[in-house]
């Protein structure tokens, strides 16, 4: 049955984490992690097979997916800010940030620009407390960044699309 | 010649990779004959990248915050010049960061490789499981632990050796010992570090708790927000294993033991150890009630012993060197020494270890350089969101965990964040607020509720309608929810408020009775004027406004209509005479 985009996934992609994962005791969120890389995000039809094969109803794999801040349940951007708003980030100017993305992008926290480029997350901490302000774009790290150096960031992104 | 760079997340984050590559490169070009390798992070984070040079007498030469571009100087001191590199050398006054420091936790940390097991073995690595196995019995691990007096170095300061007899003596034949490195406290990296830059200390670390404890698993639970981490501690666990210092009979004795990482998924609660256990059996991670302790009811109802990494990291040097030679160091209540993350407005800010029983003040100025951009020191956060701020006044504060519970903070996982004059601390009590009632997993209602209400106190006090008597309700709220709170992250959450109205009350009363920011922070009171006299009437602000709020004629002063402003801070921004003022 299609997901909640109507898409229908491949849900024998998912056969080799279950096989990796059998027998294996306390691995929901494991197999949950797992399922997140291969399809971006969790589906609805990948949590119900995910409910399926774990022996478990869909509401208690719901209840642990949302739980969790790193879950995702819809496609993201292109591009994927997690923004840091630890307390040295905030105290070194992230607020300034957040305001840039929402006055050259609309762009708020959990949500993505209609273009499907950008995604921002406000994230708790990355632990790269003295380079900050900081933001992980797909994964690396932008340190000590500035209004400035967010919107250069952003044309250039923009770009290349 | 050994050539090393320092490839932690900061160092990576601020270029290091890059400037490795272009060192490789250079040298090659060159034909140098010098050896090129890593190292973890030294915790100098405001100097990264870092490029250290032994030359061939072994002295060293630190380089500090080097570009690509000084590959070819490295290159040409690779050749015999060493002069070449003069210019990037750390100044004395920096290097002092580290000569004042006492490192035993990270003593490894940005001069071994951290992908090479034989760098942790050359440095005297594995030789304290060793004696463990060989010459001490379970028991006699646990009396010398007691004797260096470690505390859990997550936050909550409780004896190792107790809990780690608890464990030992429980009934049950499979027990877990579990490394809590889910370091969620923001502002807070050390744990990040130790796994970055000396993933086998941690590995011998529990190796001897699990001995001590008779558990046959370890598991360490970091947080998602680690890759890094993972990585560099999942090589050297495959290298331990493959040397025979996990799995069966381990270094030939009838110790089994083996090690696997769990990764978390987001969840600031999980730091705290019951909810940690659900999270690690695939739940929400929902905190349990205590007693059954996991030393008697844990991972899988089964005896569970949780440190954090930190603490971890002490136990191999206490076994190698004795449990006195920890305790010598410290103050009567608090023994060892602390690791402490500095951040914020400081000029050094990075990783700063020291023997428990130097003073805030000597933290934050004699090491740490004091406060960046010539302003005042205002407040320091410990603890993270479970903490509190202490402020000037109490800068000779003697980091002790009773001294520092006095205040009204915590000495917490060891986040130091300095604030200035410019920080608002009405807006710092709504950022923990904001946080916690976030985190916060919903199970009791004194926390699910607590914290939203205090958090909608907070922002309306910080939107400019705060009203009589929020002060009084919010200390109201604080006490009910430290009384009927499940858990440390409702217990400690009030703590922020607690102590920003202790010590930075007037702050409170001008936002609420004057509707005005002291720190001129709080977006919403902040008033946008143009002084006339200063104004030349450029015009640049009036079109840079998005609201259309400046108005004036070319060469004539202009003026801002408060009623339309957004407070963007653009017109102050573009504005080259200081015409635009905030208050």
């Amino acid at each position: 049955m299609p997901d909640q985009k109507g898409i229908q996934n491949d849900l024998s992609r998912l056969d080799p984490v279950f096989a990796e994962y059998e027998g294996v005791y306390g691995s929901l969120i494991s197999i949950l992690q797992e399922a997140q890389e291969i399809y971006g995000f969790l589906p609805d039809d990948v949590l119900a097979r995910i409910a399926e094969k774990t022996g478990n109803s869909i509401a208690q794999v719901r209840g642990v997916a949302t739980f969790y801040a790193q879950f995702r349940f819809a496609p993201s951007g292109k591009y994927l800010f997690q923004l840091c708003c630890g307390t040295a980030c905030h105290v070194n100017g992230s607020r300034a940030l957040l305001d840039v993305l929402e006055s050259e992008l609309s762009l708020t926290d959990g949500n993505t620009t209609p273009d499907g480029l950008f995604t921002l997350n406000e994230v708790a901490c990355l632990g790269c407390c003295s380079l900050s302000p900081v933001v992980m774009v797909n994964g690396e790290v932008h340190s000590s960044m500035t209004p400035e150096k967010l919107r250069a960031l952003i044309k250039e992104l923009s770009s290349q699309g | 010649m050994k050539i090393i760079v320092g490839e932690g997340s900061c160092g990576i984050a601020a270029g290091a990779e890059k400037v490795y590559s272009a060192i490789e490169k250079q040298l090659k070009k060159t034909g140098a004959k010098a050896q090129l390798g890593i190292t973890g992070c030294l915790g100098m984070c405001w100097l990264e990248p870092l490029v250290d040079i032994y030359d061939d007498s072994g002295a060293l030469h630190r380089l500090v915050k080097v570009k690509e571009s000084d590959a070819e100087k490295i290159a040409a001191a690779a050749n015999g010049d060493i002069c070449a590199v003069a210019q990037l050398e750390i100044d004395p006054e920096d290097a002092k960061f580290l000569e004042q420091q006492t490192r035993i936790a990270l003593r490894n940390c940005g001069i071994c490789d951290p992908m090479s097991i034989d760098a942790y073995i050359e440095r005297g690595g594995y030789g304290a499981i060793k004696k463990a196995l060989t010459e001490m019995t379970p028991e006699g691990v646990i009396e010398e632990i007691k004797i260096s007096g470690l505390a859990g170095r997550g936050g909550a300061g409780f004896p190792t050796w107790f809990k780690w007899n608890a464990a030992r003596t429980a009934m049950g034949a499979d027990k877990h010992l579990i490394c809590n490195a889910d370091e969620g406290d923001p502002g807070a990296f050390m744990d990040r570090a130790v796994i970055e830059s000396d993933p086998h200390t941690l590995i011998e670390g529990m190796l001897i708790g699990a001995y001590a404890i008779g558990a046959s698993e370890m598991i360490v639970y970091v947080r998602a927000e680690y890759p890094l981490a993972v990585v560099r501690l999942k090589k050297a666990i495959e290298d331990a294993r493959a040397r025979g210092f996990l799995g069966k009979n381990i270094m030939g004795s009838s110790f089994d033991c083996d090690m696997r990482i769990k990764m978390g998924a987001g969840a600031f609660v999980c730091g705290e150890e019951t909810a940690l256990i659900e999270s690690l059996e695939g739940k929400r991670g929902m905190p349990r009630l205590k007693p059954p302790f996991p030393a008697q009811s844990g991972y899988k109802n089964e005896p569970s012993n949780i440190n954090n990494v930190e603490t971890f990291a002490n136990v191999a040097w206490i076994i190698e060197n004795g449990g006195e030679a920890f305790s010598a160091l410290g103050t009567p209540d608090s023994k060892g020494t602390k690791v402490f993350a500095l951040t914020g407005k400081i000029k050094r800010g990075g990783l700063v270890e020291i023997p428990m029983g130097k003073t805030l003040r000597e933290v934050i100025f004699d090491i740490g350089g004091g406060i960046k951009g010539g302003k005042r020191f205002k407040a320091v956060q410990m603890g993270g969101p479970s903490g509190g701020c202490i402020p000037e006044a109490l800068l000779d504060t003697v980091i002790d965990y009773k001294k520092l519970a006095a205040t009204g903070a915590i000495m917490g996982s060891g986040g130091m964040v300095v604030m200035d004059e410019d920080t608002c601390m009405v807006g710092m009590a709504k950022f923990f607020l904001d946080f916690t009632a976030k985190e916060s997993c919903g199970k009791c209602v004194h926390c699910r509720l607590g914290t939203k209400r205090m958090q909608e106190i907070l922002s309306r006090i910080a939107d400019g309608e705060g009203k009589d008597g929020d002060v009084e309700l919010l200390l109201e709220l604080c006490a009910a929810i430290k009384d009927g709170a499940l858990c440390g992250l409702g217990q400690t959450a009030p703590n922020p408020v607690l102590t920003t109205i202790k010590y930075f009350r007037d702050e409170y009363d001008a936002h609420i009775s004057e509707k005005k920011c002291p720190a001129h922070s709080c977006t919403a009171l902040l008033r946008y004027t143009i002084d006339p006299d200063q104004c030349r009437g450029c015009t640049l602000c009036a079109k840079k406004c998005p609201v259309g709020a400046i108005s004036g004629e070319l060469k004539s002063a202009h003026a801002i209509d408060t009623e339309k402003c957004i407070k963007c801070g653009q017109c102050k921004s573009v504005c080259r005479f200081g015409a635009v003022f905030v208050e």
